[in-house]
């Protein structure tokens, strides 16, 4: 942190500014002026949430995108498939058992086996042959795509959240206060939150697996120089199919998110897909860092575009990736490469 | 004989024999003039149906994998943002030109519409290419993807230029020559034409100093560079090259279509001209056509091949998907992959009887 306002004062300033504007914005009550402008600060605090919630799932899809392409280069452009057989399976036993939580187990499971195969079947035999793991990845997800809707059909499933998840909770945020003088306050789903706080969770988890455990320790030293690594006798195929059919599962608990707060549907393999692709992109591959920040852009210029330009608000996201880009190619948190 | 056998002949006898070699109809390899004659008396023997919905698609489906595959098979970059550009020629004509929709369009003529049309999509492909360039390999891929998706949706949000949702119907070709050029036999020949002309200009740029030097960037762009070659510009001009055959044939797609809407610039058609080139053989431009007519002939009558085994009939892409994945897996170059390896293998299997496979 210090680091960052020595090497870049200025930049250090802007970021400072803007994080105290934010916060300013989020705890005080408007002025009439700066809802004339903006809108209702109800609105503007829903856009947030739902920007940082949205950004949550996108992380969780993305972070397994990230850390198989990181470690691997494998470029599995069936994760967004992956993701839509999380989100069925999930619908599958949340509708047959009716516990929710058994769902991401289940999920997790069933997708990392998936993984598994994958990696067993495509990667290791095109090891480094990036394009025709792409053509295949690519097939798969057609295949995948077809199958599921014969299997079930077109229709838009949601996961219904267990009860003591349902309905709304009062925040301590004043949205605004009444004529006279009563303060109104936010409220948000419940379940909504306990999803971002458990993304947050598994993102903290992840970063200390990676950095504190023997196993994360070899995954880094994989993703820096995979040869030296598998040189120094460390089984590093067991490494990748861990990686894989963890990265896999994280996509299925995605789906398992994914069909709760929003739906089931076909289509939605394409739209995850693209999401996570432009995560990483923005975030910088291979980062699980970047994969967060990244999510969170995402995330937040999604929702804030379709309050603010509801016209424009998909193509914004994309505005950001070639801006990203176009002065740093690499990604945020991308090493140069 | 193809060509290049000619030259690697020539580079054994000399440069005057190559330049002989090169001249006059005599030296065209019989297959061509087969071909060549197959495809020009084919309305004779073929109805309207298989002209129209089959050899006309297959043209224009083909020129579009086919500038894909100038970029992936003689530049090395992948890109699917073909699609959009082909598409983004289309709506152009549909915007300048005349449609069934006149409060967006401008009612220009043909002959002024299609150059502006193809110019806008030109420099919007180099646009994306530049973009593209400043990454490699896999990134490319996704870059491109990723520019497709933000066309599609946004043409499918505006509503001044794209007419949002609905897009544009009733874009007809002109009425040139008294010729209604949306007949099965004329949109035949003037799409069969089109594409002729943009293979045998692959086949010419593959082979001039520019294509050349395109062709060493993709094995090596570092020796490149050292050797003084701009890499950066080749590139980016291999996406204009390639972006203005796609253009053209987006003006065909139009035409042959009478309609266009953000359905035909989705993900979706993106990834079946990939899966074309791929299918089709990335290596040589004739592989992209080849792919188009499997590929279109798998669309037309997928429903009939997978009633007969017992499948459903809207399980259209599983086909094309299983077909994709089998091909990839098998021979990454593609069906025009298969044939060298079908030789390879018979000249293997005939060697352990101690014949040399001279035979082949």
């Amino acid at each position: 942190m210090t680091d960052l306002i020595q090497r870049h004062p200025a930049w250090s300033f802007v970021i400072f500014v803007v994080a105290a504007g934010i916060v300013w914005a989020i705890f005080s009550v408007w002025p009439p002026g700066l809802e004339d402008v903006m809108g209702k600060k109800k609105v503007f605090l829903n856009a947030l949430f739902n920007g940082v919630t949205l950004g949550a799932l996108y992380f969780l899809v993305a972070s397994g995108f990230t850390l198989i392409f990181g470690l691997m280069k494998n470029v599995n452009l069936a994760h967004g498939s992956l993701y839509m057989v999380g989100g069925y399976v999930g619908y599958a036993v949340a509708a047959t058992t009716g516990w929710w939580l058994l769902a991401f187990v289940v999920s997790f499971v069933v997708v990392a086996l998936i993984g598994v195969v994958l990696q067993y079947v495509v990667f290791r035999r095109m090891e480094g042959e990036d394009l025709r793991q792409t053509l295949v990845t690519i097939g798969i997800s057609i295949v995948l795509a077809d199958l599921m809707l014969w299997i079930m059909g077109g229709n838009t499933f949601q996961i219904l959240a267990p009860e003591w998840l349902g309905g709304p909770m009062r925040l301590p945020l004043v949205t605004a206060v009444k004529s006279s003088g009563e303060a109104v306050y936010m409220t948000y789903p419940v379940v909504r939150l306990v999803i971002l706080l458990a993304s947050a969770a598994i993102g903290i988890l992840m970063w200390l697996a990676l950095n504190r455990t023997r196993i994360g320790m070899l995954v880094r030293a994989g993703v820096d120089d995979r040869d030296m690594l598998s040189a120094t006798g460390v089984r590093i195929q067991r490494v990748f199919v861990l990686v894989f059919a963890f990265g896999a599962g994280l996509a299925g608990i995605a789906g398992v998110v994914g069909g709760t707060f929003q739906s089931v549907a076909p289509g939605e393999d394409t739209r995850f897909l693209l999401a996570s692709l432009v995560v990483v992109i923005v975030g910088g591959m291979g980062s699980i860092p970047g994969a967060a920040v990244g999510a969170l852009i995402i995330g937040l210029a999604e929702q804030f575009g379709s309050v603010y330009f509801p016209t424009y608000s998909v193509v914004l996201t994309f505005l950001i990736m070639v801006a990203v880009l176009a002065f740093r190619p690499q990604g945020i948190f991308g090493s140069a490469r | 004989m193809t060509v290049d056998a000619v030259a690697s002949r020539a580079g054994a006898t000399g440069q005057a024999y190559r330049q002989q070699a090169l001249l006059g109809p005599a030296n065209i390899a019989w297959r061509y003039w087969v071909i060549g004659f197959i495809l020009l008396l084919m309305p004779v023997a073929a109805n309207s149906f298989v002209l129209f919905q089959i050899f006309g698609w297959a043209f224009i489906l083909g020129m579009i994998a086919l500038s894909l595959m100038f970029l992936g098979g003689y530049g090395g970059m992948v890109s699917l943002a073909q699609m959009a550009v082909a598409g983004l020629a289309a709506y152009m004509l549909a915007v300048f030109g005349t449609s069934g929709v006149p409060q967006v369009s401008l009612g220009w003529p043909w002959w002024l519409a299609v150059p502006v049309a193809i110019v806008i999509a030109v420099v919007f492909g180099t646009i994306t290419g530049a973009l593209a360039v400043r990454t490699e390999g896999i990134y490319t891929i996704m870059i491109t993807l990723a520019i497709a998706t933000a066309f599609f949706y946004f043409v499918r949000q505006n509503y001044t230029i794209f007419n949002g949702f609905n897009g544009f119907n009733q874009v007809l070709p002109p009425h040139l020559f008294g010729v209604d050029w949306r007949q099965p036999i004329p949109i035949y020949y003037l799409t069969l034409a089109f594409a002729a002309l943009a293979y045998f200009l692959v086949v010419y740029v593959s082979r001039s100093p520019f294509g050349l030097a395109l062709q060493g960037v993709r094995d090596n762009p570092r020796r490149m560079a050292a050797l003084g070659f701009n890499v950066t510009a080749h590139r980016i001009a291999a996406y204009a090259f390639a972006s203005f055959i796609a253009a053209v044939a987006g003006i065909l797609l139009v035409w042959l279509n009478a309609q266009v809407s953000p359905g035909s610039v989705a993900v979706g058609p993106a990834i079946d001209i990939l899966v074309i080139a791929v299918i089709g053989g990335i290596r040589h431009p004739i592989g992209p056509f080849i792919g188009a007519l499997i590929f279109v002939t798998i669309r037309t009558f997928a429903l009939d091949i997978l009633v007969s085994f017992g499948i459903p009939g809207e399980r259209f892409q599983l086909l094309v998907g299983i077909t994709f994945l089998a091909i990839v897996f098998w021979s990454p170059d593609g069906i025009l992959g298969l044939w060298p390896r079908a030789r390879k293998w018979l000249a293997s299997a005939s060697s352990l009887t101690g014949d040399s496979g001279r035979a082949l």
